[in-house]
């Protein structure tokens, strides 16, 4: 990860200050609020509390960053989340062990990512209306699976996923990091990384110098898939229950929103997936803040739309001539002449 | 007034002196043109011409800095290509400019349609549809949206559009570039009955048998500059090349028979062999060999078929016909990656939007095709990736203040410099070029003459696409000249010359298409 941001702490500064500020309104708010006490093997207190409950946002933070990098978008993930969720309860409840059950679910999440970047990649739909397919589809697919019921379940070892711990941390925050970690060396270990943000650039020029253009944006869709399908076990695990008609619900935009927080632009190209997951934890914990201070959970909506507002003014190009440059470190240059001649486009308009 | 051909009526259109300039380039400078009534007049020119910078500047999309323009005696100056047509002068471009998902009658009266008690009269709209486009030998079905049909329909719907908005003067911006030659002689029709109601067209084409075929008249423009303005039926085709490419020549040099050296050359067994290798609308079948150690370059006027060469050689099209062997073995390119494989490189000609991925650094554009040929598997190690770079920048001298420096933010040279790096780290064996020096400035174009002739000598087999004739000549062994998206010639050896190019270009073509008007 400490390539993910390619110019050091001037371009992340924002988002851990974001997430400062977030925390630090909390504990004046509510000066209870970085106190941790271990009850039976567990952590708790607020703090714990933002991390649990912004894993599954989190989750498909993780996932939609590399969906995003490459210029696109996946509003699938909220009904992957459903059909995984669904998959796991009915099973369950149909008594399979966890292994299967797992599989299944995981499986499910997989497919609907390859179904998605097959979309994308080989039939060149617009991100958008490709995954939007899903999104509308998803939903039917979970309440098939569920027969429109809620389908509730007893058993300990899948629900440990949602409300155990790991060596007193809750297991959806060891998920979460688990899965950070592995994308992490998925992508940077390997070119992936490059190939990922190479396409997010400029499909055209990768796909020139022999990136193989459909099965990186495949790849992507495919764990973006997996990422959402470990939110919903994540989600259906915790309430030992899948409800098709909500889980994830809307989800979809929080994860677009913490990946823009966190600082990857739609535009494609670099991307930072631990500043995602910063992204999902600062709305994680203005929600929080904002359970905690007694206002109505209305107000949860509007400040997230504040926020998402504040974002996208500072990336704005309009606003951006207004504002000072942001200090960038640039090395000195020499006045050499060669930055001196970037190519007119008006010139050439001869043929 | 300078019009060869004076009368008693002023001419249709008269342009005397139009000028204008974008951030201190003079892309038009004094430039006379006149149109009469019922000719067909061809304006040509190579890139940059100013053909495109003209049409704008006359139909108000561009405002022009000096000049005037008449139509019929009347000055005008429309601030638009709507104003222009209300003035009756029609613009229809090589991409329809209408719109698809409308119907065709739609299309014909948008902005413009029948009304009956305030509402659009639907059951009229169709009925003069229908009565417009007759004359034009189309019967369709008016009701059915416009984008269904082909390109050639489109653009005489669009025509038909512009002629009935009482446009006198028609202006056709390469409308002949996407089409079959069936539907060539369509339009060829169209524009004839056209030419036949007193309607002056102004034919902006690449083709010069078409020019011939159609055109009464002929202006060439020349890097913004009025080089002259003929009669087609006095001006050979020879004389007409020159005027484009802006040169004096002598009779075609006599035929020089190859000499030993060039004969053992042939003998040579080729790295690359093309047999028939061709693709529908894009470029005639060709045969095409490139052999070790050798520049093959491709000549010819733009749009006549070198750049979709070089793509197919590529594998960046895929040929729909033809065979394609390496070291004598039969291959298949499908795509650039097939082509990577073989050990082939290919530094396009639109270098931002095909070469260069503009965020990333100069580091990572430079290891990326090799990083691809690799597998995202075994990834370079950013130690190696970095010695990489910095060879390079050093080896071919690529002004960039560090290798971290985002590839967008350096000049055209350096990009080019840095896509010939990405290539020279794959150690190609045939690298294909198109354009490598347009758009850069005078330094890096002879470093890249002089990297072109050290990577021959060191045995890589380069193909090179160039405007530039004298650079051609100066590094190729053969060059391959082509014309109207045929090759019409290869020149070898004691041939390569640029009065020899120019011959090959402006000859005659074997098999007349169209019978002179």
């Amino acid at each position: 990860m400490t390539r993910s941001v390619s110019s050091g702490p001037s371009r992340t500064l924002p988002q851990y200050g974001a997430l400062a500020a977030v925390l630090l309104a909390n504990w004046l708010l509510f000066p209870d609020f970085f106190s941790i006490r271990l009850q039976d093997g567990r952590l708790f207190g607020s703090l714990i509390d933002v991390l649990n409950r912004g894993a599954p946002v989190a989750l498909l933070a993780i996932g939609m960053t590399m969906v995003i990098a490459t210029r696109g978008v996946d509003l699938s993930v909220g009904a992957v989340m459903a059909i995984s969720g669904a998959v796991a309860a009915t099973l369950t409840q149909a008594g399979w062990g966890l292994t299967p059950v797992l599989a299944a679910s995981l499986g499910a999440g997989l497919l609907c990512g390859l179904w998605n970047g097959l979309l994308v990649a080989v039939l060149r739909i617009q991100p958008i209306i490709a995954t939007l397919i899903l999104m509308v589809a998803g939903r039917g697919i979970a309440q098939l699976v569920t027969e429109g019921q809620i389908v509730t379940f007893t058993s300990p070892d899948l629900a440990f996923i949602g409300s155990g711990s790991f060596l007193t941390v809750p297991m959806p925050v060891v998920i979460t990091a688990v899965l950070l970690g592995v994308t992490a060396l998925l992508v940077r270990m390997t070119a992936l990384g490059l190939m990922i943000e190479a396409v997010g650039v400029n499909r055209l020029s990768s796909a020139g110098a022999g990136v193989n253009t459909p099965v990186v944006l495949i790849a992507v869709y495919v764990w973006c898939g997996l990422c959402a399908a470990v939110a919903g076990l994540v989600v259906a695990a915790d309430i030992r229950g899948a409800d098709a008609n909500n889980a994830g619900l809307w989800l979809e935009l929080d994860a677009i929103l913490a990946v823009v927080v966190g600082g990857t632009s739609l535009l494609g190209g670099r991307f930072g997936l631990l500043l995602s997951v910063v992204g999902a934890l600062i709305l994680q914990a203005m929600n929080t803040g904002i359970l905690l201070s007694g206002f109505k959970p209305e107000f949860n909506l509007i400040v997230k739309a504040g926020v998402l507002m504040i974002v996208l003014l500072l990336q704005s190009p309009t606003l951006t001539l207004f504002l000072p440059r942001p200090a960038r470190p640039r090395p000195v240059q020499p006045p050499a002449p060669s930055r001196a001649k970037p190519e007119s486009p008006s010139p050439s308009a001869g043929a | 007034m300078t019009d060869p051909t004076p009368t008693a009526s002023p001419p249709l259109l008269a342009i005397r002196g139009l000028s204008k300039a974008f951030l201190g380039v003079q892309a038009l400078d004094g430039v006379d043109f006149t149109v009469r009534h019922g000719e067909i007049h061809a304006l040509l020119g190579e890139n940059g011409a100013g053909k495109s910078t003209l049409i704008k500047t006359l139909t108000g999309v561009y405002q022009r800095d000096a000049g005037t323009v008449t139509l019929e005696g009347r000055a005008i100056a429309p601030r638009g290509v709507e104003e222009a047509q209300r003035l009756h002068i029609g613009t229809v471009y090589q991409e329809v400019n209408l719109l698809p998902n409308l119907s065709v009658a739609e299309n014909l009266f948008l902005g413009r349609q029948p009304m009956r008690f305030g509402f659009v009269d639907r059951g009229a709209m169709r009925r003069r549809a229908r009565a417009v486009l007759l004359p034009y030998g189309l019967s369709l079905d008016v009701t059915a949206p416009l984008g269904r049909f082909s390109v050639a329909t489109q653009q005489i719907v669009a025509i038909a559009r512009a002629v009935d908005m009482s446009a006198k003067v028609l202006i056709l911006d390469e409308p002949t570039a996407s089409l079959d030659a069936q539907e060539v002689t369509v339009l060829f029709k169209v524009m004839r009955t056209l030419r036949s109601r007193g309607i002056g067209i102004v034919f902006v084409t690449h083709f010069l048998d078409q020019v011939y075929a159609l055109c009464d008249r002929i202006t060439v423009l020349r890097n913004g500059r009025l080089v002259g303005e003929r009669r087609t039926a006095e001006l050979p085709r020879i004389d007409l090349v020159a005027m484009m490419l802006g040169r004096e020549l002598e009779a075609a040099a006599h035929r020089i028979a190859p000499t030993m050296d060039d004969a053992e050359e042939d003998a040579r067994p080729p790295l690359v062999r093309f047999r028939g290798y061709g693709k529908a609308r894009s470029v005639e079948p060709f045969d095409l060999d490139i052999r070790p150690g050798e520049v093959v370059g491709l000549a010819g006027l733009l749009g006549s078929g070198r750049t979709e060469t070089a793509r197919l050689v590529f594998g960046m099209d895929r040929a729909d016909r033809g065979e394609a062997a390496v070291d004598g073995q039969a291959v298949r390119l499908r795509g650039p990656r097939d082509a990577i494989r073989l050990g082939f490189g290919f530094c396009p000609e639109d270098r931002k939007k095909e070469g260069i991925v503009g965020a990333l650094s100069v580091r990572e554009n430079i290891i990326l095709a090799l990083q691809a040929r690799q597998g995202w598997l075994r990834p370079i190690p950013r130690r190696r990736q970095e010695e990489i770079a910095d060879r390079f920048i050093r080896l071919l001298d690529i002004r960039t203040p560090h290798a971290e420096q985002p590839i967008q933010l350096l000049s055209g040279g350096n990009q080019q410099k840095a896509l010939l790096a990405r290539w020279l780290a794959t150690e190609p064996r045939l690298l294909i070029l198109d354009e490598p020096t347009r758009g850069i400035d005078v330094g890096a174009h002879a470093e890249i003459i002089r990297l072109i002739e050290r990577l021959c000598a060191d045995g890589m087999a380069l193909l090179v696409v160039s405007s530039e004739l004298e650079e051609i000549v100066a590094y190729s062994r053969r060059v391959v000249v082509l014309r109207d998206r045929r090759h019409v010639a290869e020149l070898r050896g004691g041939e390569v010359a640029v009065d020899r190019i120019v011959a090959a270009i402006a000859s005659e073509p074997a098999v007349a298409g169209e019978p002179r008007p």
